[in-house]
């Protein structure tokens, strides 16, 4: 009571605002609790779940093969299931600082080797699937995967650029940085699988999903140069100072004093770039690949299940919950150092 | 070792350094004081070419300063600095904060540099805190382990821009001691202070600048006991007087 008192009922303003609060929690949890489990269906039947009040739990059942794996072939799911499992071990594997040790770029080539192994087939008596196929989650996955590990020191380089002391670089960095900020991802996506074809040499071909990751990094990289930058900006001037009375050359000084500590002044942004290029990969539906969010869109689009979307993209968007705030919890224990 | 010929340096429309000749021979102590803005600390910072000055010549070592980003390297490896933010290395402890130039510049193997550094923070006093991070340090504690960060380098002349304008009273004598102790092993010295008492117990010269020029150079005894200029008198009263 005391607490209460002290925390919920101070003064007049705050005694109105925990009511209505209350009251808003009152009309909306009860009534979700009974729509979520008490009224759900958690059989994959159509007709019983048109019939009921709740939500159709069912239709996820049904579902989660294909909202996970996509068209893969149906029999061979393990295979992208042992990939998604793979590279998630891969994340959480990294998130160990006392792993931070240069074998484990090795256990990435090798993770991804395995990965990619899995995925296309062709060698060890696994049926070779072409990549036209791959979708659902492990798609999702691998987009952002390598948007981050690319578009990463990408971002790095452009930001170093924006503030050479090099005419030329400077105003090639400031001049990409410009462009890709000022188009939507979207248009990239659709320039990367409409036009870029039309530039190539005839007989040369890039397949569609390298081109979307190729949109995706050259994004992500803009927005990460300028994120780096703020943090380049916020370090002293006599970090400099230091670094050059102690005779390090550029990119020992940049390496070694510079951009740690910039990197993990940018941390909170860098985080925030990093939640929003994993969301945005699900713009690739758009020319045509099936990510997490285009297959429930399409196994929505059967006539027995029409109508349950609300239950397709609840479920879509605890996929992406999960991974959005694994990322954030992350990233405190960053920010909480020294 | 230094030597400074007919330096100007402009920031914009603003000539900060005007035609200043300097030499400072090998062991040399010399103290450079004046008002704020003077341009003392422009001074001291064209030597390893944190500055870059626009007309006449710096020559340090033997070794012409310009463009020539190899010379200037050179030179800055043999030239230690110490400024008035101390400007360590926050995300570094102080251990790795000495070893860092001598293992990525001079390529020295870690353990001995690390043993270096150990010998170095002994010399000033603190090798209890080689594990620590530089923030959790005092001032004074900081500025020492700056002066053991350049001492580490093994340099033939040693900087500092006002090394103790940052600290606390109670923290500026142990700074100083080891200063002293410094100039007492023969290290050349360049120091921009307002530490009178430091000018009277090392310097061998005592430079007074003002408006960007030298406006008086002589030893402690002379420049204190009978200053030339008005404007060093002035300056004397104001720095003496309190």
């Amino acid at each position: 009571m005391k607490w209460a008192r002290e925390n919920l009922f101070r003064s007049w303003p705050q005694t109105v605002a925990t009511l209505l609060i209350l009251w808003v929690l009152w009309k909306t949890v009860p009534a979700f609790i009974d729509w979520a489990f008490l009224d759900a269906i958690w059989k994959p039947d159509s007709k019983t779940c048109r019939a009921a009040e709740g939500a159709c739990w069912g239709f996820i059942a049904e579902k989660h093969r294909f909202i996970l794996f996509g068209t893969y072939p149906y029999e061979l799911h393990w295979r992208p299931a042992l990939a998604t499992v793979i590279l998630i071990g891969l994340w959480v594997f990294s998130a160990f600082r006392q792993f931070w040790k240069p074998w484990l770029t090795l256990v990435w080539i090798a993770g991804l080797f395995l990965i990619g192994v899995l995925m296309w087939g062709g060698i060890f008596g696994l049926r070779y699937v072409e990549n036209e196929r791959w979708g659902g989650l492990i798609l999702t996955l691998i987009l952002t995967t390598f948007g981050i590990a690319l578009a990463f020191p990408l971002g790095i380089l452009l930001a170093l650029g924006r503030r050479s002391d090099m005419p030329v670089i400077r105003a090639l960095s400031v001049g990409y940085i410009e462009l890709i900020r000022g188009v939507p991802l979207i248009s990239l996506l659709f320039m990367a699988s409409v036009m870029l074809p039309l530039f190539l040499p005839s007989g040369v071909t890039i397949d569609k999903l390298l081109r979307a990751q190729i949109a995706i990094i050259l994004f992500a990289a803009a927005y990460l140069a300028e994120v780096i930058r703020g943090g380049l900006q916020a370090i002293p001037r006599g970090q400099y100072d230091a670094a050059h009375a102690l005779a390090l050359p550029f990119w020992r000084r940049t390496y070694l004093v510079i951009l740690p500590q910039a990197l993990r002044i940018a941390v909170p942004a860098l985080v925030n770039n990093f939640i929003a290029l994993f969301k945005d990969t699900s713009l690739v539906l758009i020319i045509g690949l099936f990510d997490l969010l285009s297959t429930v869109k399409i196994s929505l689009n059967e006539p027995a299940w029409t109508g349950f979307g609300v239950e397709a993209y609840v479920f879509a968007s605890l996929v992406y919950f999960v991974f959005c705030a694994a990322m954030s919890r992350y990233s405190r224990s960053f920010e909480v150092r020294r | 070792m230094i030597q400074m010929e007919k330096v100007s340096k402009w920031y914009g429309m603003f000539q900060v350094l005007k035609d200043v000749d300097l030499n400072v021979a090998r062991g040399e102590k010399v103290v450079v004081c004046g008002p704020s803005g003077s341009g003392k600390s422009t001074l001291i910072r064209l030597v390893n070419r944190l500055e870059v000055h626009q007309s006449g010549r710096v020559i340090v070592d033997g070794i012409e300063l310009d463009d020539d980003t190899k010379k200037i390297d050179t030179v800055r490896r043999e030239v230690g600095m110490v400024f008035q933010s101390f400007n360590l290395f926050p995300h570094l402890t102080v251990l790795q904060n000495l070893t860092l130039a001598p293992v990525w510049v001079k390529r020295v193997p870690r353990k001995e540099a690390e043993e270096t550094a150990m010998h170095f923070l002994g010399r000033v006093r603190i090798p209890e805190q080689a594990a620590k991070y530089p923030s959790q340090l005092s001032g004074g504690q900081q500025q020492r382990v700056a002066i053991a960060r350049a001492l580490c380098m093994k340099p033939k002349l040693m900087l500092f821009d006002e090394p103790t304008s940052a600290l606390d009273p109670e923290m500026i004598k142990e700074v100083l001691d080891v200063m002293v102790e410094l100039a007492r092993e023969g290290m050349t010295m360049m120091v921009v202070t307002h530490e009178m008492g430091f000018a009277k117990t090392v310097a061998d010269r005592v430079v007074f600048m003002d408006g960007g020029r030298i406006v008086e150079a002589a030893p402690p005894a002379e420049f204190f006991g009978a200053p030339k200029t008005d404007r060093a008198k002035l300056f004397l009263s104001q720095v003496l007087g309190h």
